[in-house]
């Protein structure tokens, strides 16, 4: 699983664009029948774009049905977590000329802001290996982009949606996670934006679903670890996730979800946990000083959890007590950063891989699908949970896991918009 | 692991005090003839156990023998005090920083023992093999913790009544404690040492340990030191009951700005523990971060708890362990978090399945739970003699009691005593079994009021015993006129019971629910401690024999009346003897002050009818039916009370062709007719009344063979205080005369009001009906 590294091509969010390589080559645009002009989006008149609504005001003769009930550009899809905000950006690349010229300035503006960057503002990510292009939505083709950034940095995305006049363009923002209860007076009173609100589970688990189906070629979604019990051995392997049900889903973010998913319309919410990607990060914070993920990520891959865990031998299985050497003052005072980054993270996994277990015997399922952005670049605990798994089921249960980790929510809201169940 | 060991360099070398001095009359009592010792040394705290014999008096009675006219007296029967040899387990807990002051001092009194080994366990058993085996010069013989906690566990269960507790922060009652369970299988131990242990235990012999969780006290000590500079553990806790998680913890409410309405979670829940400190700007309180910790751990063992008590189908739950060991504070964090994982809420229901078939899991917490490992290790050295074979019952007068050594839950000054928590406990003559005849004997309360939630009765019952305790300990002087140190020893029983009665004014929860049947028997264990087996036994032989002398008069005046009016004055002959109490304040007030009080006059002062509870019509229409089988009578007090109110109502049912089973207290209570008495009473009365001689006198559980359809229970104590609301599977005559004004005021009556319940139990016509129905 490559990260790739984003490039600093911005300073501030606002900055006007600067192309950037894409990442990979566009196809030709398929000259087929969709080339109507996109002028959708101005069907309902703002301020900035009434004079060339009038201009352009021939109707198509050509109206397909697909066309009524689809929704005008820009498509995004909207999860506003505790930590990150997820964002799933629908390109369309089979814009006629005619189209283009059509389109108004502002949305022109904001898909190649987002479509020639990879790193928006000091925070802002795209993906870019997670892009997935030649995806046919609603008719149209394109490329879907997935980004995020902290959600603490949400004023400036407002202020950039402000001054890119984002609202003109009345497009609906379909918005799931907590945050779009939360800033929703925010996206009204700083970008006159209306938001779409969606509960975030069922978004998750549309999500899921649509990527699961619409992935094909490239490396597999769906993947599991062969050999889990064994490092040496250990290795990525994909996985078919056909007749997925019944299904735990494990979501991991700042906290964890635990869903029991029977269809895409019948699940429920077993349980969830406090102690999740959140825990890991603030623990790691104020124990090592560290400020990021990647930061903390980096410190414990280069620790070592057995000289913070305790362990203990007695004849019950030898497991370890997390934190407990740290009773000890000498202990404590040689102990380095980095073991202290590895045993929270490997405290934290094994929780979830414990509760996970224990919610999978309740519920009586064999298939595990863990999501979320604690997994991001994250090999350490997929493997943890992947051996858990295992070994603590004696190989009935089976830990997958997904390319495309924590963007399900915004996703399945980005499905919303264009299909409303 | 039923403790950590703490390796601290600086509590680790333990420096050991060697210029403390022991109170000898208060801790390691009766090592002369110990025998069979264990020891279970944790990170902090040595818990010692060993079985001795305890030599004290016992009042006895035996009849004279009339035939050879050898005593001159007229007494009926003659009282001795006799010594006794009972056994008693002693368990104390102290810090192991007394270790070796404790070994000197056990090794120094150690005297009549051929004690070779002592069984040990506990993770500091390894660390002080050594030093015990060098002090004591016993063989130091290791046995597995896991075992031992189980086993010990079991024991309190089954022979402590209010073992188990659920823990209520801002009930009135902060503990609830739960009644004892015939059946006492399966539940789950969750034991919280540096890690946490999750034991299924399914009978005596067979547990397992199904999970456990690596984030444990451990995790709050070794992490919270991390993050707060705090080494000790109790300072920690103390950092957290002061701390504010919410400023270091996500809420729901910061992600969503609320509540998760669709998911009906709050907006005050935690959706991330520490999510809030993954800034490297902000600095945050040790206070804060030590909550944030404590919810974060707690919150996380109770959810395991709740998923491992769901998928082996368990409703009792019990945790132990040093993280919960006397921590108000972490039995409420737990608690809450059994509450949240398992309640199903309404509008979550379609979300969460969690209740369980058997009812909703629950957090209990055991009064004992720090002498777990060491009883358990005790038992398995103590395995030829079979303790388990025996009932034990908890001395009150010996036991610490719960939160003895808790400095914020016990303002009291404290004496040196106060670092060693104690618990005694002594062998029982014989098991304590409910009566077969309850109608549902796992929800038997015997007691009426438990006076840990009823603040006002506890403040009225605490000083009414107080008030009485003057008079008590010139009773018991004046038992044993022959002896001079008696005084001294009164004194030392006034003492040693007006501290009980201080701790329980602070800590009303420290043996288990407060009731006046415990206040009886703290009194009675005291009394005992300092060999006042009976202060009352001479003033009881004085009124049997003057009550006797007027026995055979009493009955031929009933016999003179017609069959209607002799039931009636049965029944007020019983109320009016019962008045005859030297427990009741009002009228051990007259009787002291006027022996002469007579029976006359006592029926005189009872209330007339309608009685405050009053079925007297039922019972005399049930007497127009068939004779019961057979009558278990439960009676209270000794001289007019049962020679002359209880015998003649017995005498009668006798006649109707019932027998009579007499149940009395097999020891001193007050004026309580005890098993010994009644015996040579009813002796002497069948002797000269031929009625009276079909009387079963043996108390025995022959209560099923003889097909008891009748229990009658009479006196304050039996029918009031207790057994007031107890269903039974028969009929039951309840019948008492309130002789305490307070208790009248509350029952809505007055002084000598009097009680006389007549049931039958639902769904079952007495026979009366049934044998009319043929007809």
């Amino acid at each position: 699983m490559a990260f790739n590294g984003h490039q600093h091509d911005d300073e501030s969010i606002d900055e006007d664009e600067t192309p950037t390589k894409q990442p990979r080559s566009n196809k030709e645009m398929p000259g087929c029948f969709r080339n109507e002009p996109n002028n959708e989006a101005s069907a309902s008149a703002g301020r900035a774009t009434s004079d060339r609504r009038s201009s352009n005001a021939t109707p198509r003769q050509r109206i397909d049905s697909v066309k009524k009930t689809r929704p005008p550009f820009p498509w995004f899809g909207m999860d506003i977590g505790g930590t990150l905000v997820k964002l799933v950006y629908f390109e369309p690349k089979d814009i006629t000329a005619e189209e283009e010229q059509e389109e108004v300035e502002n949305l022109k503006s904001i898909r190649r802001y987002l479509t020639s960057n990879t790193a928006y503002g000091k925070t802002g990510i795209r993906d870019v290996h997670l892009e997935l292009q030649d995806l046919t939505l609603c008719g149209r083709t394109g490329n879907l982009h997935f980004i995020r950034f902290p959600t603490h940095d949400l004023p400036a995305f407002l202020q950039m949606g402000r001054n890119k006049h984002f609202s003109s363009l009345h497009t609906t923002l379909c918005a799931t996670g907590g945050g779009a209860y939360k800033f929703e007076s925010d996206f009204r009173t700083m970008a006159d934006l209306q938001l779409h609100k969606l509960d975030e589970l069922d978004c998750l688990i549309r999500g899921v679903l649509y990527i699961d189906s619409v992935v094909s070629g490239g490396p597999s979604e769906c993947y599991y670890f062969e050999n889990p019990t064994d490092p040496d051995r250990c290795i990525q392997k994909p996985y078919t996730l056909e007749n997925p049900y019944p299904l735990l889903l494990v979501n991991i973010g700042s906290g964890v979800s635990i869903l029991a998913v029977y269809s895409e319309s019948n699940y429920k919410r077993v349980t969830g946990t406090s102690l999740g990607g959140g825990t890991f990060l603030g623990l790691c914070c104020l124990l090592t000083g560290c400020s990021t993920f990647e930061e903390a990520l980096e410190m414990a891959s280069q620790g070592e959890s057995t000289r913070v865990d305790k362990l203990v031998r007695d004849i019950y299985g030898g497991d370890y007590e997390s934190f407990g050497n740290m009773m000890s003052k000498e202990k404590r005072e040689s102990v380095s950063k980095e073991d202290l980054a590895r045993a929270t993270l490997v405290t934290i996994t094994n929780n979830i891989g414990s509760i996970t277990r224990m919610c999978a015997l309740n519920e009586n399922i064999e298939r595990v699908v863990f999501v979320g952005n604690f997994l991001r670049v994250n090999t350490l605990s997929m493997k943890l949970l992947a051996y858990a798994m295992d070994y603590w089921s004696k190989g009935q249960l089976k830990a997958l896991f997904l390319q495309h980790e924590g963007y399900f929510g915004a996703v399945g809201a980005l499905l919303e918009l264009l299909h409303p169940s | 692991m039923a403790e950590c060991v703490r390796l601290d360099s600086s509590t680790s070398s333990h420096t050991m005090d060697k210029s403390i001095t022991l109170p000898p009359d208060e801790i390691f009592r009766n090592l002369e003839n110990a025998k069979r010792f264990a020891i279970d040394i944790g990170g902090s705290l040595t818990k010692l156990a060993y079985y001795s014999t305890v030599q004290h008096k016992v009042a006895k009675v035996r009849s004279f023998d009339h035939a050879t006219k050898e005593a001159a007296s007229d007494k009926l029967y003659e009282i001795s005090v006799q010594e006794e040899v009972t056994a008693r387990l002693h368990f104390i807990k102290f810090e192991n920083a007394y270790i070796e002051t404790c070994l000197d001092f056990i090794k120094d009194h150690l005297v009549n023992t051929d004690t070779k080994v002592i069984k040990a366990t506990g993770g500091g058993a390894h660390k002080f093999k050594e030093l015990i085996e060098r002090k004591l010069g016993l063989k130091v013989d290791k046995e597995d913790e896991m075992t031992c906690l189980i086993k010990g566990c079991n024991f309190v269960l089954r022979n402590i009544p209010h073992e188990a507790f659920v823990y209520a922060k801002h009930a009135d009652s902060e503990f609830r404690f739960q009644t004892t369970q015939p059946d006492i299988f399966p539940y789950l131990l969750v034991n919280i040492g540096s890690g946490v242990s999750i034991v299924k235990v399914e009978s005596e012999d067979k547990f397992e340990r199904i999970g456990g969780s690596s984030i444990g006290g451990g995790t709050f000590w070794g992490l919270g030191a991390l993050l707060t500079k705090t080494k000790r553990f109790d300072e920690l806790l103390q950092l957290a009951s002061k701390g504010q998680h919410t400023s270091v913890d996500m809420l729901v409410k910061d992600i969503y700005g609320g509540s998760y309405g669709s998911l009906g979670l709050t907006g005050d829940l935690i959706a991330s523990s520490f999510g809030k400190s993954a800034t490297a700007d902000k600095e945050f309180s040790k206070e804060d971060m030590a909550k944030s910790l404590l919810h974060m751990i707690s919150n996380d063992i109770g959810q395991l708890a709740c998923l491992y008590a769901k998928l082996h189908n368990l409703s009792r739950v019990y945790f132990g362990g040093f993280f919960i060991r006397g921590h108000p504070v972490t039995m409420h964090t737990i608690t809450y978090s059994i509450n949240f994982f398992t309640k199903a809420r309404p509008q979550l229901s379609v979300f969460i399945s969690f209740s369980l078939i058997n009812g909703e899991v629950q957090a209990l917490f055991l009064r004992h739970e720090g002498y777990l490992g060491a009883i358990g290790a005790f038992l398995k050295g103590a395995e030829e003699d079979n303790p388990n074979q025996y009932s034990w019952g908890e001395n009150y007068a010996g036991s610490s009691g719960l939160m003895s050594v808790s400095p914020d839950m016990n303002p009291m000054q404290r004496a040196r005593s106060g670092t060693f928590d104690m618990l005694e406990m002594d062998r029982l003559e014989r098991q304590l079994v409910n009566l077969p005849l309850l109608q549902d004997p796992s929800s038997y309360i015997p007691d009426t009021m438990d006076l840990t939630e009823d603040a006002l009765a506890r403040e009225y019952w605490l000083y009414c015993f107080e008030e009485a305790l003057d008079g008590v300990v010139k009773r018991a002087v004046a038992s044993q006129p022959d002896m001079p140190e008696a005084a001294q020893r009164a004194e030392k029983f006034r003492q040693k019971y007006r501290h009980k009665l201080q701790t329980l004014r602070q800590q009303p929860f420290a043996y288990g629910s407060l009731t006046v049947r415990s206040l009886l028997d703290t009194r009675e264990h005291c009394l005992n401690e300092f060999n006042f087996p009976d202060p009352y036994s001479k003033i009881k032989q004085k009124e049997n024999d003057m009550a006797l002398k007027y026995y055979q008069k009493a009955v031929k005046s009933l016999e003179e009346l017609s069959w209607e009016q002799r039931q009636f004055a049965l029944v007020r002959g019983v109320l009016a003897g019962n008045v005859f109490d030297w427990g009741a304040k009002a009228v051990s007030d007259v009787l002291e002050s006027d022996p002469e009080f007579g029976f006359e006059e006592a029926k005189r002062q009872l209330e007339e009818r309608p009685w405050l509870v009053d079925s007297y019509d039922q019972w005399f229409e049930r007497l127009k039916g068939p004779p019961h089988k057979c009558a278990l009578f439960f009676v209270d007090n000794s001289g007019v009370d049962i020679i002359l109110g209880v015998m003649p109502f017995v005498r009668e049912l006798l006649s109707r062709g019932t027998e009579v089973v007499l149940a009395s207290n097999s020891g001193p209570a007050l004026n309580d007719v005890t098993n010994g008495e009644l015996q040579i009473l009813t002796e002497r009365i069948a002797a000269m009344d031929p009625v009276i001689h079909r009387l079963d006198k043996v108390l025995a559980m022959v209560v099923r063979e003889r097909q008891t359809d009748l229990v009658i229970i009479e006196g304050m104590g039996r029918a009031i205080h207790t057994n007031y609301y107890a269903m039974l599977s028969c009929e039951s005559l309840k019948m008492a005369v309130i002789k305490n004004s307070w208790l009248a005021d509350r029952l809505g009556g007055k002084l000598f009001s009097v009680v006389f319940k007549y049931e039958v139990p639902a769904g079952k016509p007495s026979q009366h009906s049934a044998a009319l129905s043929p007809l």
